[in-house]
């Protein structure tokens, strides 16, 4: 669906964005994340077309950005950060003017405004100025502004920045609701809303690609090294080592203080592969009372934290 | 087309919606009545001369005023990358501001038919001279509004764009009346650029293609220089 080729921006002397690849197929969650200042942004405005590549080309279908500049918009709903609307108008007047300048004919606007009202929950500010409103409304307005020609591509800047739980849960459910039809780009430092949300996430560090992955994969194929934690009573460490030192994978255990409890043996065992099975089944032949067993799996965080932090 | 449309309307009806529209009518009115009737029984004659001469300095201050948010507030408040992401092109963008600015305009000049009316009552009123004021008066206020649609491409900031516009379109009202300061050799070029020069030719009933030109191309190479500010910006 969208192709980005070796895409690079400069900011006079500063590199933005430098010489990035990825593609998005049609009807993926494409997640792009990074901290602060990572060049999301400026990725999302070249590819709608706000923001010029120094190099690189963006293709869309089989547009390209230079030549096809203002068919690619017609095909692009773009939601940017903290949607900046034109705050004197009337949110009906808003929308009425992005439906004329997205071309909808005259008998279809206003069934298609009420529509997207309907799915944003706008309906009882109709009628109001924007200024007015509350950020979880504007953004709301801004996501009924990018949806309005129904777009094949959604480009999502941030679109839960700044809002309180119960209003980000309300964009994400619109997000995943449109997601089943359309293509959709976010960008979030949020990493629980990529989990949530995306089915890819590319992940940008200093205007690199420093990951590019489905979120399920991510989370299995980076464990070179499980963590399985275990809790018990009435056993002590060199007891626990002997037991379980012996199973193949199992590569050390560890224990952890526990500061109240006396009682309770708390340890990790680092093991290469998947050995929960083995581990229960020798611990089941003792006398001890197991509390607690779960294997840490490699949380996106954790992924991000390696990758990010770095330089 | 349609594009331009949609953004001249939206224009227009945002001048409406702050009180800055109507404050701007009333300040013209007040300035342009107070000029003009207070010397006109003194000359005793049926004429709009005074308040056609006055016209191109009090468009050099209301004119900018008009102008400047046109993108200025559209950068600031960053509306303007929900525009530019629509599928617009920057000359329909352009072009679209540029009309709105000039219908406003006009609204302004209409409001000032009650002077000949009232004078007509007064006098015997040449009409040809008048009519020939307000299309001079148009086209000199479309002049300005490009300049000021130019500084307002330039700058986030609405006083800076104010600013800008203001110095611009005050040169170019002056530059004629300041000729004995210029090397004599440059006289024709540059009283040919000044905006007064040309105006109150047209103003004198008289419309001369060389006048219309000149306010043609002030127009075009205003709305040139706004386009390129604004493709800088992509």
């Amino acid at each position: 669906m969208i192709r980005i080729d070796n895409l690079s921006k400069y900011y006079h002397d500063f590199c933005a964005v430098d010489q990035i690849n990825f593609e998005i197929n049609k009807g993926e969650i494409l997640g792009l994340l990074g901290p602060n200042g990572a060049g999301k942004t400026t990725v999302l405005r070249m590819i709608t077309g706000f923001l010029r590549p120094t190099s690189g080309t963006i293709s869309v279908k089989d547009l390209t950005i230079d030549e096809d500049k203002l068919e690619i918009k017609k095909l692009l709903g773009y939601l940017p950060e903290s949607a900046p609307l034109y705050h004197d108008m009337i949110v009906y007047d808003y929308l009425n003017f992005v439906a004329s300048i997205r071309g909808l004919k005259e008998k279809e606007k206003i069934p298609r405004i009420k529509e997207l009202a309907d799915v944003c929950g706008l309906n009882e500010v109709m009628h109001r100025p924007i200024n007015e409103l509350s950020k979880g409304y504007k953004q709301r307005i801004g996501l009924a502004h990018a949806m309005m020609s129904d777009p094949e591509i959604l480009v999502l800047d941030e679109p839960t920045s700044g809002l309180d739980p119960n209003q980000i849960a309300e964009i994400r459910d619109i997000i995943r609701q449109i997601g089943k039809k359309k293509t959709i780009i976010i960008s979030t430092h949020i990493l629980s809303e990529a989990e949530a949300t995306c089915d890819r996430v590319v992940i940008i560090n200093q205007g690199k690609i420093v990951l590019d992955g489905s979120t399920d994969t991510l989370k299995h194929s980076t464990g070179e090294e499980n963590l399985v934690h275990i809790t018990l009573v009435g056993a002590d460490l060199k007891n626990v080592q002997d037991t379980l030192g012996s199973i193949v994978g199992v590569k050390s255990i560890e224990s952890v203080k526990n500061h109240e409890d006396t009682e309770q043996t708390k340890c990790i065992c680092r093991t290469s592969k998947d050995t929960r099975g083995e581990l229960y089944q020798k611990l089941k032949e003792t006398d001890w009372i197991l509390t607690e067993f779960y294997q840490e799996t490699q949380s996106l965080e954790n992924i991000f934290r390696k990758l990010t932090r770095e330089n | 087309m349609e594009q331009v449309v949609t953004i001249f309307k939206k224009e227009f009806k945002t001048y409406f919606i702050s009180p800055i529209a109507y404050i701007v009518i009333s300040l013209f009115l007040v300035v342009t009545g107070w000029f003009f009737f207070s010397t006109f029984f003194l000359f005793n004659q049926a004429t709009l001369r005074n308040f056609f001469g006055l016209l191109p300095i009090t468009f050099s201050f209301v004119i900018p005023a008009v102008t400047m948010r046109l993108f200025s507030e559209e950068f600031n408040v960053g509306s303007y990358e929900l525009l530019l992401t629509m599928p617009v092109t920057f000359r329909e963008v352009i072009v679209g501001k540029f009309f709105a600015g000039v219908a406003f305009i006009t609204i302004i000049l209409l409001s000032t038919l009650a002077y000949p009316v009232a004078v007509s009552f007064l006098g015997d009123l040449d009409w040809g001279p008048v009519w020939g004021g307000y299309i001079g008066a148009i086209l000199l206020g479309a002049s300005f509004c490009s300049i000021g649609l130019f500084a307002s491409s330039l700058t986030r900031n609405q006083i800076i764009a104010f600013i800008t516009a203001m110095a611009i379109c005050f040169a170019l009202t002056l530059i004629d009346k300041m000729l004995f300061f210029l090397p004599h050799n440059m006289l024709g070029v540059l009283s040919y650029l000044g905006a007064d020069y040309h105006f109150q030719n047209i103003s004198k009933g008289i419309i001369d293609s060389r006048d219309v030109i000149y306010f043609l191309s002030v127009i075009f190479i205003g709305l040139y220089g706004a386009h390129l500010a604004v493709e800088e910006r992509y």
